[in-house]
C-alpha cells in the first residue's frame, strides 16, 4: 500500500480553483517533491492531506486512511513541518516537545528518550532549556522538524522546509532530510526552489496553477529535454537561428534578446560544426555555452514560464494564504 | 489515547505559557487593585452604601471584574494566536476540536483563579473584613463565573480574526456586561426597563453570590444565583465548543 495515494483531489476557494483534480500516489519510503511556484497550489494541497482543510471534490489517504472520514487516525500517522514556524516562543524548546508529546499520547519514559533523541537529530540538545523566543529561524526551523518527527510519524510533510533560510541553513536542513531519508520514512515536501527539488527527491511532480503537469523522477524529468542545451550569444541573432533551422541543427531554436537557445541530443559534437556553419554564413558567434538541462528549463518547458518569474509576483501568494482562514 | 490526557496537555501548555508571562499576570492584579483603591477608597470617602463602606461593597465586584477580565482577555488572545500558526500544531493533533476547547478553557479558568486567590488574600491586608468562610463559599460563584467568561472570550476569539473587533466586543459586550452586573452600584435604584435587563447579564448573579456569602447583602438566594449562572455556564461552554469546532474544519 502507498504512503499516499492521490484521486482527483479538488479545491477551491469562492470559486477560485487551488488544486485542480489531482492525482498521484506516494511509495513508502519516498522522498516526493511538489515543485511549484506560489500560489501553484502545493500548500492547499498538503492542508487537504494534513486534514486542515477539506477538500471540494475527489478523495486521498494517506497511509490507508481517509482524509476526510478518518482524519483523527490520518493526524496520528503523519508529521508536519509548517511553512510559517509554529513552535510556541513563549516556551522553551523542551516545553514545546514535551507538550507535543503529551498530545500525541506518548508515555513518560518514551517520550523523554524520543525528546533527547529528536533534539540530538537537529543538534539543538544543548539548547533545550532556552526560551525558542532566543532562537534564529534556523533554529526554529530546526526545532519544528524535531517536533514534527517526535511521534514516528509514517509520513512526514514538510512545507516549503528551507524557506527564508540563508543558503548555509539550507544545506544543513537538507543534511536533516538526507539523514532521516536513509531512516526509512516517507516524506512530502513543498519548494520552490528547484535546487532543492532537485538535490532532495526521489521524485519531482511540477505543479502549476493547481495542476500536475509532469512527475517523475529529477533525472528522467530532464531527459524529456534531451542531452543538452546550447546557448550561443550573436550580433545577429535572427538570422543565427535562420541558419540553424536551415542547416538542420535543431527545429525551433528560441530567441531571446541576443541569445539564441535550443536543445540537442549530443552537443558535444555539435558545437564545432555549429561555428563552422555559422563562420561560412559570415555570422559572427560571440559566446557558445553547452549545459546539462536543469529542472528549471523542464518547467520552462511545462508551464511556459519561469518559476522564478513568477516568484516575484508575491501578491496572489498572500491572498490566497488568507483564503485558508488561519 | 485518552481524552484526558490530551486535555490534560494542552492545559499544561497554557499553564506554563503562564508560568513564563509574569508580566500578565501581575498586571492583572495591579489593576483591580488601583479600581479598589481609587474607587473605593476615593468615591468611598463620601459615600456609603446600604450602611456599608463603599470599599467593601465593591469588593466583590472587583473580584468579579479581574475574573471577567482575566477570562476573556484569555480567550480571545486565540485570535493572536491563529495569527501567529500557532494554532496549527494544535489543529493537526490527533484530538477533537471540543478537547482543544475543553483544555483552553481549563488553562484561562486556572489563570482567572489564581488571580482572584491572590486578592481574596490581600483583602486582609487591605482592611478589608472577609472571613475565610466567606471566601470559601464565594469560591463556586467564582468558579462559574470564569468557567462562563473564559468560554465566552475563546467563542469571540474563535469567532472573530481580527483585533479590532475585540475593540467592538469590549464596547458593547463586556463594559456594559460589568457595569450593569451590581458589581459597583445596587441595581435596584436604575430604571425598570434597565434593571430587568441586568437579569439578562450572568454577572449580575456571580456578583450578587459572592456579596451574599462575604457581606451577607445578597438580592438573590445564594442557590438560585448559582443555579442561573449555572445555565448561563452550560450556554457559553456549548457556544464556545461549537465555535471551535467550526474553527477546525475551516
Amino acid at each position: 500500500m502507498d504512503a499516499v495515494i492521490v484521486d482527483k483531489l479538488e479545491k477551491k476557494f469562492n470559486g477560485f480553483t487551488a488544486v485542480d483534480k489531482i492525482s498521484f500516489s506516494m511509495k513508502r519510503g519516498e522522498l516526493f517533491g511538489l515543485l511549484g511556484p506560489n500560489g501553484a497550489g502545493k500548500s492547499t494541497t498538503i492542508y487537504m492531506l494534513t486534514t486542515l482543510l477539506k477538500p471540494t471534490s475527489g478523495s486521498a489517504t494517506v497511509n490507508g486512511f481517509d482524509i476526510r472520514t478518518d482524519s483523527e487516525a490520518v493526524r496520528k500517522s503523519i508529521g508536519i513541518v509548517f511553512q510559517d514556524p509554529t513552535v510556541d516562543i513563549r516556551l522553551t524548546a523542551y516545553d514545546n516537545l514535551d507538550i507535543h508529546g503529551r498530545l500525541y499520547g506518548m508515555s513518560g519514559q518514551k517520550r523523554k528518550e524520543r525528546i533527547k533523541e529528536v533534539l540530538d537529530l537537529v543538534e539543538l540538545g544543548e539548547w533545550k532549556d532556552k526560551m525558542v523566543r532566543t532562537f534564529s529561524g534556523g533554529m526554529r526551523r530546526r526545532l519544528e522538524i524535531a517536533r514534527g518527527l517526535l511521534h514516528t510519524p509514517e509520513v512526514l510533510f514538510l512545507d516549503e522546509p528551507t524557506l527564508g533560510l540563508d543558503p548555509q541553513t539550507r544545506r544543513h536542513i537538507w543534511q536533516y532530510i538526507e539523514k532521516l531519508r536513509k531512516g526509512g520514512i516517507a516524506m512530502m515536501l513543498t519548494t520552490h526552489y528547484l535546487e532543492e527539488a532537485d538535490y532532495l527527491c526521489d521524485r519531482v511532480a511540477i505543479i502549476d496553477r493547481g495542476r500536475i503537469k509532469a512527475l517523475d523522477t529529477p533525472r528522467s524529468l530532464k531527459g524529456i529535454i534531451g542531452g543538452n542545451i546550447i546557448r550561443i550569444e550573436a550580433r545577429e541573432p535572427q538570422k543565427l537561428a535562420e541558419m540553424l533551422k536551415k542547416s538542420g541543427f535543431c527545429k525551433a531554436p528560441k530567441v531571446d534578446g541576443a541569445v539564441v537557445s535550443f536543445d540537442v541530443k549530443e552537443g558535444g559534437k555539435l558545437v564545432p560544426k555549429i561555428m563552422e556553419a555559422a563562420s561560412k554564413a559570415g555570422i559572427e558567434i560571440e559566446n557558445i555555452e553547452m549545459r546539462l538541462p536543469s529542472l528549471e528549463d523542464v518547467f520552462i518547458h511545462y508551464t511556459g514560464t519561469s518559476i522564478r518569474a513568477e516568484k516575484s509576483a508575491g501578491g496572489g501568494m498572500m491572498m490566497g494564504r488568507r483564503a485558508h482562514g488561519f | 489515547m485518552s481524552e484526558l490526557e490530551a486535555i490534560y496537555a494542552i492545559w499544561l501548555r497554557e499553564f506554563r505559557v503562564y508560568l513564563r508571562e509574569k508580566e500578565r499576570a501581575i498586571s492583572s492584579i495591579v489593576s483591580p487593585l488601583l479600581w479598589l483603591f481609587a474607587f473605593g477608597t476615593g468615591l468611598g470617602a463620601s459615600v456609603a452604601i446600604a450602611g456599608v463602606n463603599y470599599q467593601l461593597f465593591i469588593f466583590p465586584g472587583i473580584i468579579a471584574m479581574t475574573l471577567m477580565f482575566t477570562s476573556i482577555f484569555y480567550g480571545m488572545y486565540v485570535i493572536w494566536d491563529r495569527k501567529l500558526d500557532f494554532l496549527k500544531e494544535v489543529l493537526v493533533a490527533p484530538l477533537s476540536r471540543r478537547d482543544v476547547f475543553l483544555g483552553k478553557m481549563l488553562g484561562g479558568v486556572t489563570d482567572a483563579m489564581i488571580q482572584a486567590a491572590v486578592l481574596l488574600m490581600l483583602a486582609g491586608v487591605l482592611g478589608i473584613p472577609v472571613t475565610s468562610y466567606g471566601a470559601l463559599m464565594a469560591l463556586p460563584a467564582m468558579l462559574l463565573i470564569t468557567v462562563c467568561m473564559t468560554s465566552i472570550g475563546l467563542f469571540f476569539g474563535a469567532v472573530f480574526s481580527s483585533f479590532e473587533s475585540f475593540q467592538l466586543v469590549m464596547q458593547f459586550v463586556l463594559w456594559p456586561m460589568f457595569f450593569f452586573s451590581g458589581a459597583l452600584f445596587p441595581l435596584e435604584n436604575l430604571p425598570g426597563w434597565l434593571a430587568s435587563l441586568t437579569y439578562f447579564d450572568p454577572l449580575t448573579y456571580g456578583v450578587d453570590a459572592m456579596r451574599g456569602v462575604m457581606l451577607g447583602m445578597g438580592k438573590m438566594p445564594f442557590e438560585i444565583d448559582l443555579l442561573v449562572l449555572g445555565v448561563f455556564t452550560l450556554v457559553t461552554l456549548w457556544m464556545g465548543a461549537s465555535a471551535f469546532e467550526r474553527m477546525g474544519k475551516i
